[in-house]
């Protein structure tokens, strides 16, 4: 008994003389002068893990990449990653560590921790992006002034999809049928309304089929679309694990994979991997907020960098799609910083200068991995550009150039939120 | 709590019954009440206060999970559905009526309790593993409810943006302020909890999970403590739901989902099944120690990694030293940290003159 007592106690002793350590080694912050801090809050471990393991060692290789070429406008960029595994609370830790540490972007990840961020980005007048997901009505920069989604809402991709349908039934959608087959939760029912709006605006019929978390079974789905609607084109909004189940549904039910486009969730090459290969998912049309593939300047330079330190290309490489948009969320964020150093004469930036830098984006797009974005104090979207990629003789081809669709639609409910 | 009672005797109830067993109890209460008060957020930034305020929400919930699980013995793994089921009632009568967090708090609350004491119900006919199952249903169906019905959940997106809590006409929003916020509701609940288990209803619970037919027998009313207990627990989610939605400004379904009630399932299991001092240390474990694994790893893996490959490895090597501590802890003491705590006081109770 007392043995196990004696043992207990130096353990508490020995926790406790830790926790000191620690408290010592995160004390009083020193801010060098030439850096500038970003938080990059992930998921290694968490629901997306599939994502986060990619995209960011992709936001390291690039800032890696900036500060090996004397860093932005002299300033050495300076990132801390937090993993909050997807909970929420563990966000709101890591955004406060960030703040302790002098940070002017909070590179938040995920919809529920912006959404629970959001006040609290205002009132510390810290920078937040939240690239491909969060809430659309973010997009309304007077509503949300330090929130940026910076890629397409959910809002702007479902209506690029209603104009890629369009596009490829021959450039009308009257008396068409479009199936949507979507993720149920709140992500997956966001573009409803627009799509709904289309539908009457455009005239085509449109039905919704909700795959239930965590999205892995949804013959009955698929079953229903093929069998008895029978639609014309099938826009899909999957996350995780599902993506590619829907693809292998669909084909296995024989509906052809060159009648569905997927938002940008279902767009990965490990989706196709796991569906079955390249092969077996020709013709599937993905859409992208970055680029795909190794063919920018951007990436060979990483891969310059890595050789010049004798070692391999990053293997996330191979999953380009989510690598690829861990470069962009990078790129833009430097860009801001840029901006926001340039306008101060060369002065250290703020929180609130980084956010006036974001508002000034244009025309940045880093050799086409970055869409032509046009990020102003009203449009925190940058305009809702897109691109699809279908996938064509094992790989991914471009099938479109970057496009947006139906702003005045998408404004429309943006202005309607508020 | 951290005196020594060696050569105190109690000679009647009244004395045992005691909310003070001793005198310097009353000191040492005191003293906790200027060190939470006044010292801490004195002497602590932000950063840290934004810390004790995520343990202090757990501390509500995991006491709430205790009564119900720990007291009376009845699972629950629905314990997050009724957080969220706390957090879109206050948001909805702060938003659409427009009423102060004094309001919509315990509204809240006791909407939650409302729905709890009917998922309660199954309770009656069914124990253990058969009542987890019927608790997990009832964690899907109000997660589908809330997401499928637009009147609770304000729409598509199914999150509702809460105003600040304001007190005398101050806007509650630095850490440091929502802090005090916390603590109270935070204190209150320790308070009250540690009441209803030495009063009769308490017994009554205690009675019911060792042995509820010998419960039955000596008069316990067991279907109405049974679904008291659940009303209580839910009553305490609820409230938790309600201050993560004033903490974070939104009331969002996504953040109470399945994994949130698991969490909470570790913390009384860790801290200790049947004891209030146990949540509290539940809930510091849980919450802290991820934290304080990170900054471990970041301030010592400097010298094995570089910083790219070190972010990489600590979100790895957190989860693993969280998961080896937590089994090297049960296997210490398999009835949480509260007996440890107990077993290093009763070491020292007699200290240095063991025998």
């Amino acid at each position: 008994m007392s043995k196990r007592v004696r043992l207990a106690v130096s353990l508490s002793l020995g926790l406790m003389g830790l926790m000191g350590l620690m408290g010592l080694t995160l004390g009083p912050a020193i801010a060098q002068d030439k850096e500038v801090v970003i938080g990059l809050q992930c998921d290694r471990t968490g629901a997306t893990q599939i994502v986060g393991t990619t995209i960011c060692p992709a936001y390291h290789d690039y800032v890696a990449l900036v500060n090996s070429k004397g860093g932005v406008e002299g300033y050495k960029i300076k990132v801390i990653e937090i993993d909050h595994e997807y909970k929420v609370p563990p966000a709101m830790e890591a955004h406060e560590r960030f703040k302790k540490e002098g940070a002017v972007i909070d590179s938040v990840y995920g919809t529920p921790q912006i959404a629970a961020l959001n006040k609290k980005l205002e009132e510390d007048k810290i920078l937040g992006t939240s690239p491909g997901f969060g809430t659309a009505a973010a997009a309304d920069g007077k509503k949300y002034p330090y929130t940026f989604p910076i890629a397409a809402s959910y809002w702007s991709q479902g209506a690029a999809a209603v104009k890629f349908a369009k596009d490829k039934l021959g450039g009308s959608l009257k008396d068409k049928k479009i199936a949507y087959l979507y993720f149920d939760n709140p992500a997956g029912k966001e573009p409803i309304a627009v799509l709904e709006d289309l539908a009457a605006s455009e005239g085509f019929q449109l039905r919704t089929f909700a795959v239930p978390s965590p999205g892995v079974e949804m013959a009955a789905q698929v079953l229903d679309i093929t069998g008895r609607y029978k639609p014309d084109y099938i826009i899909t909004h999957l996350f995780g694990r599902s993506p590619s189940v829907s693809i292998k549904e669909l084909k296995g039910k024989g509906y052809p994979l060159s009648k569905v486009v997927a938002l940008v969730w279902g767009a990965a090459e490990a989706d196709i991997d796991a569906a079955g290969g390249f092969s077996a998912a020709e013709g599937y049309s993905c859409m992208q907020f970055a680029g795909v593939g190794h063919d920018y300047p951007a990436i060979a330079e990483i891969n310059a960098m890595y050789k010049a330190q004798g070692k391999e290309p990053p293997k996330e490489q191979a999953n380009s799609v989510i690598y690829n948009r861990g470069v962009f969320l990078a790129a833009v964020h430097l860009e801001a910083v840029r901006n926001a150093i340039k306008a101060k004469g060369g002065g250290k930036p703020t929180g609130e200068d980084v956010k006036k830098g974001m508002e000034q984006i244009k025309d940045f797009t880093l050799g086409g991995l970055v869409p032509p974005l046009n990020i102003t104090p009203e449009d925190h979207e940058g305009g809702g550009w897109v691109q699809i990629w279908t996938v064509k003789g094992g790989k991914f081809e471009k099938a479109t150039e970057w496009f947006q669709a139906y702003r005045e639609v998408v404004k429309k409910h943006i202005a309607a939120t508020n | 709590m951290l005196h020594r009672e060696s050569g105190v005797f109690k000679t009647s109830y009244a004395a045992d019954m005691a909310l003070y067993p001793l005198p310097i109890a009353r000191w040492t209460v005191a003293a906790v009440v200027v060190l939470f008060a006044v010292v801490l957020p004195v002497s602590l930034d932000e950063y840290y206060l934004s810390v004790i305020n995520l343990v202090l929400i757990a501390i509500v919930g995991a006491l709430g999970l205790n009564i119900l699980v720990g007291y009376t013995g009845q699972i629950s793994v629905g314990h997050a559905a009724f957080m969220s089921v706390g957090a879109y009632t206050a948001a909805n009568l702060a938003v659409h009526l427009h009423l102060p967090f004094w309001v919509t708090l315990p509204a809240g609350g006791l909407m939650a309790a409302l729905i709890g004491a009917i998922v309660g119900i199954p309770s009656l006919r069914i124990k253990g593993l058969y009542l987890a199952i019927a608790t997990l249903a009832s964690q899907l169906i109000i997660e589908w409810v809330i997401n499928h019905t637009p009147a609770i959940s304000g729409g598509a997106q199914a999150s509702i943006e809460v105003p600040r809590p304001t007190v005398f006409g101050v806007e509650l929003k630095t850490q440091g302020e929502l802090y005090f916020f916390l603590l109270a509701f935070a204190a209150a609940a320790v308070v009250a909890a540690l009441n209803i288990v030495r009063s009769r209803i308490g017994r009554a619970f205690v009675a019911i999970r060792d042995q509820d037919i010998a419960a039955e027998i000596i008069g316990i009313n067991i279907f109405g403590y049974k679904l008291l207990s659940f009303a209580i627990s839910s009553f305490y989610a609820g409230v938790c739901g309600v201050l993560y939605t004033y903490y974070f400004g939104i009331a969002n379904y996504e953040a109470f989902q399945i994994v949130v009630s698991i969490d909470y399932l570790a913390m009384i299991i860790i801290g200790g099944l049947g004891s209030v001092l146990g949540s509290i240390f539940g809930a510091v474990f849980v919450t802290m120690l991820p934290i304080a694994i990170r900054i471990f790893v970041e301030a010592f893996g400097g010298y094995f990694w570089d910083t790219a490959a070190l972010s990489a490895v600590a979100a790895s090597m957190r989860l693993i030293i969280f998961g080896l501590l937590i089994i090297f802890f049960l296997v210490v003491e398999p009835e949480g940290l509260n007996r440890l705590w107990r077993n290093i006081r009763n070491y020292f109770r007699v200290w240095p003159f063991s025998y």
